[in-house]
């Protein structure tokens, strides 16, 4: 059988038009199959613009309070614990300001300030480096402003850790359902990670949803205030608008969301001359 | 020709190896599975229904998962699904689970049948089995 060119495009022009018309179609039926089904709105969820958190370092008096917090986080996301620094999976820890905040300490800084451990969390910034860098979409952010992980696409390859500056987030060296907290108790509303991916805090998003506060916001007795950062009525603008707060990093242009309060109150007190 | 013979030979152990799986398990019927849909959750329900039909639901489950996968995870759309007026998660593990609460007898006895392994169970956590 002879064709000329002209032909031959006739037949592959109709050939893709059916093509992508044909599975469009099957996929049009399929689609309204799976979604027929009645559905009400989720009318409970928190919604914002964008989430952030403002952190009362003075609120947070002791180690007690604190662990609270991050312990909080850690049982209901059924985060593992190897107790050792390597297999170390964590999406809210402490540092030292110095490690908090390089660059910003000082020898005459406040011997407390110095020493007291740093509540640290996924900042959720703005230009998030991770997701620039993510090559599976896995991180993503989302139009709350969550940088979320969707561990159903995470491939491990762990560019994300290497560009968030921020250390925020952590690789499953082993399988996390060894661990042995995770073996003593699981949250059974919530999903465990596997071996191979990378985890982080998720803004509780599966709380917000519910119309419920962050845990560690939750657990802080007000040491915490979560809000939305576009809305200048909001709780959290009228803190940053009236205390002195710092966040970290901020020359790398990540903008984060995670606001800390710094001086005032209890550190304004000068202290006595001897 | 050359080497006909050998090539003629190596055509009939290929045919046979190639055929093996049907004449190893010809005659055998393995039972079908017969999976349970009686747990106390479900008992429990005035109208027993599903999120879509039995005929639905045995072909495109995963596609229904994946679909909410995207819906929850992806575009945060967490738009509840109702049947009878009851509210149900679009979720598998506080969704399909909270009815289906036996893995073993349900999820598990066609998976195996099939010889399929969805890794949905590495991450998500089953309910405790209970006897039903
Ligand atoms: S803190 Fe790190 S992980 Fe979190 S959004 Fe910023 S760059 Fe990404
Ligand atoms: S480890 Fe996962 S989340 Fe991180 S960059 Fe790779 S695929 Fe993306
Ligand atoms: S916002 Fe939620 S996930 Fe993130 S650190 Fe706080 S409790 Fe953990």
């Amino acid at each position: 059988m002879s064709m000329n060119r002209r032909e031959f495009l006739k037949i592959a022009g109709i050939s893709t038009i059916a093509g992508i018309g044909g599975t469009a179609l099957a996929g049009g039926l399929r689609k309204g199959v799976i979604e027929a089904a009645q559905t009400a709105p989720n009318t409970d969820a928190l919604t914002g613009k964008k989430w952030g958190i403002a952190i009362d370092m003075s609120k947070l008096k002791s180690e007690e309070n604190i662990k609270r917090v991050t312990e909080a986080c850690h049982r209901i996301h059924n985060v593992p614990d190897f107790s050792n620094t390597k297999d170390e999976v964590k999406w809210i820890w402490t540092e030292t300001f110095e490690h908090s905040f390089p660059g910003q300490e000082h020898k005459f800084m406040a011997e407390d300030m110095k020493h007291k451990p740093f509540l640290l969390l996924c900042n959720h910034c703005d230009n998030p480096a991770c997701v620039r860098v993510c090559p599976t979409k896995a991180t993503f952010k989302r139009k709350d402003g969550i940088v979320m992980q969707d561990m159903h696409r995470c491939i491990g390859c762990r560019f994300c850790m290497a560009a968030c500056p921020f250390g925020a987030r952590s690789f499953n060296y082993k399988n996390p359902r060894l661990a042995k907290n995770l073996q003593e108790y699981m949250n059974p509303e919530f999903p465990t990670r596997t071996i191979g991916v990378v985890e982080k805090c998720t803004f509780c998003y599966e709380r917000l949803a519910k119309g419920l506060k962050p845990a560690c916001v939750e657990e802080s007795n007000g040491a915490l205030v979560f809000g939305d950062l576009e809305d200048p009525a909001s709780e959290i603008r009228k803190i940053l608008a009236s205390k002195h707060t710092i966040r970290r990093k901020p020359e790398l242009g990540t903008e984060p969301n995670i606001y800390y309060i710094i001086g005032g109150n209890d550190y304004a007190v000068v202290p006595e001359i001897k | 020709m050359y080497d006909g013979g050998k090539i003629f030979v190596g055509l009939i152990v290929f045919a046979a190896l190639f055929a093996s799986p049907f004449y190893l398990n010809m005659g055998k019927v393995s039972a079908k599975p017969e999976l349970k849909i009686d747990t106390p959750e479900i008992q429990k329900l005035e109208d027993k229904k599903c999120v879509e039909p039995k005929e639905l639901m045995r072909a495109e489950h995963m596609q229904i998962l994946n679909s909410w996968r995207d819906a929850v995870v992806r575009n945060g759309d967490r738009d509840q699904i109702i049947i009878s007026g009851h509210k149900y998660e679009k979720s598998l593990q506080n969704g399909c689970m909270k009815c289906h609460s036996n893995k073993k007898d349900f999820c598990d006895k066609c998976h195996n049948y099939m010889a399929v392994k969805p890794y949905c169970w590495d991450c998500h956590i089953a309910p405790k089995e209970k006897k039903s």
